[in-house]
């Protein structure tokens, strides 16, 4: 387990409410993105880019398990552990 | 020549469920048998294409080529990660297949092919896409031709994932996860025998058979379009429930590729549970790919026109995938059309909410719509529609 800090999980979270275009995601973090239609594979694609050019940490895109990757924590999780 | 064909006739399960029994009785002592495990698979590819030569002496080829072709790729990969390498490789994987599908058009190019070469192309490229990611790090012979020549698969899928089969093929089962394993997929085969040949049979001979369908009169096609919508679902769902509960029997826990698709409130439900497992590939390799590709190159700055473009490609290629024939380049084109309108109504949805997604009455016509917008997409690619064009 990586610790997470405030800056990180923040910083996330605004990418994921730009991908999103909402910030729901901000303050329901264990919401199922997929599955309640705020997240698509476009915005998939749209947050891998943006993690990788602003916050540095590469993400294949076959690594990306819609499962592993289902709600705002998890995909915090996720990213931490690659940073 | 004896047909053996998978799940095709009743030789077919005797022979399976003979090889099986060792199989099943060391998967409930909580043992796996590799050896035995290889020697059935060599078993049963040599049985499903000895009877037609030339697709067995194809298949020989085509495993020679791919072995070839993702070990070579992996050792250049290593070396040079540069894009060059990757698209031809690519290109080469794909090579074989494009060759099968253009002898639809071109019959002098029928020497060439063997019953399954989709899917097993499917499997290659998806290795060759995780070589370039860097998720493949390294690869042996025996596990490649144990994930290409997957036997209970072969045929039409499931499209597995070589990671995921991978860990599948290294753990073994317990006794207690085995025997959940075969109930399971003892299940799945019954299911599959009641949708492939009850259900889809009746619909076949006394639906599609019917005199009612006879003729080109609205009413006749309007009958008929629902018909090979149902009869299309049960015969790959069942077809898909044999290749699924077998391979759980072998201790692999394939993917679903249906999951009550006609229940879809939309046709981006809908893709997600008809044919998932080849929907899903082409989601993850092609949609995903040509999307990251522009957004990061920064090709085009519209995201939507990016998405659109995306799906475009998508469906077409899926279309051109079928066969090089009129009525599945329409069918590629018309999935596309409706994917990239349904994305355009949902964007104004998010801002009008005229289509509210609580209510009930709203969710039965929601589905009542898509179940005869894809209908009808099936209406087309049966070919019924021929005649129009």
């Amino acid at each position: 387990m990586t610790e997470i800090t405030p800056a990180f999980e923040n910083q996330v979270l605004d990418i994921l409410a730009e991908v999103c275009e909402s910030d729901e995601v901000k303050n329901e973090p264990d919401i199922r993105l997929f599955e309640e239609g705020l997240m698509d594979s476009f915005a998939t694609i749209a947050l891998l880019v943006e993690v990788g050019e602003r916050m540095g940490i590469d993400v294949p895109i076959s690594d990306f398990n819609r499962n592993q990757w289902a709600t705002p924590n998890m995909i915090i999780q996720q990213l931490a552990d690659r940073k | 020549m004896i047909s053996f064909v998978p799940y095709a006739s009743f030789r077919f399960f005797i022979v399976a469920g003979i090889l099986m029994i060792p199989i099943i009785v060391s998967g409930l002592i909580g043992k796996r048998m590799r050896l035995y495990n290889d020697f059935v698979t060599v078993v049963m590819i040599f049985l499903i294409f000895y009877g037609q030569p030339a697709q067995f002496v194809s298949i020989i080829i085509f495993v020679l080529w791919q072995t070839g072709l993702v070990k070579g790729y992996l050792e250049l990969r290593k070396r040079n990660n540069r894009s060059v390498y990757f698209y031809v490789a690519t290109a080469l994987a794909v090579f074989p297949l494009f060759i099968v599908k253009l002898s639809a058009d071109v019959p002098a190019l029928n020497f060439f092919g063997f019953l399954g070469i989709s899917y097993v192309s499917f499997r290659t490229i998806e290795m060759i896409m995780d070589i370039r990611d860097g998720l493949i790090k390294s690869v042996s012979v025996a596990e490649f031709l144990r994930f290409v020549l997957f036997f209970p698969t072969i045929s039409s899928g499931p499209i597995d994932r070589y990671s995921r089969f991978k860990k599948d093929q290294a753990v073994v089962p317990t006794r207690k996860e085995y025997k959940e394993l075969l109930y399971l997929g003892l299940n799945k085969i019954f299911l599959g025998f009641l949708y492939k040949y009850i259900i889809g049979y009746l619909v076949h001979e006394y639906w599609m058979g019917s005199s009612m369908m006879n003729g080109n009169s609205l009413f006749s096609i309007w009958m008929y379009m629902y018909a090979y919508s149902m009869y299309l679902f049960f015969d790959f769902a069942g077809y898909s429930q044999f290749a699924i509960g077998l391979s759980y029997l072998m201790g692999i826990r394939t993917p679903e590729n249906f999951n009550k698709p006609f229940l879809s409130r939309n046709i981006k439900d809908f893709w997600n549970r008809w044919h998932m497992s080849l929907s899903f590939w082409f989601r993850d390799f092609i949609y995903m790919r040509f999307v990251y590709t522009m957004i990061k190159k920064k090709r085009l700055k519209n995201r939507y026109l990016i998405s659109d473009l995306g799906l475009a490609l998508n469906f077409m290629i899926m279309g051109f995938w079928h066969g090089f024939l009129l009525q599945y380049i329409i069918y590629g084109i018309y999935h596309a059309v409706v994917f990239i309108s349904f994305n355009r109504f949902e964007q104004f949805n998010k801002k009008h909410s005229i289509w509210s997604k609580d209510n009930r009455w709203v969710h039965a016509l929601s589905v009542l719509i898509t179940f005869h917008v894809i209908c009808f997409s099936f209406l087309i690619f049966s070919g019924r529609l021929n005649f129009l064009w």
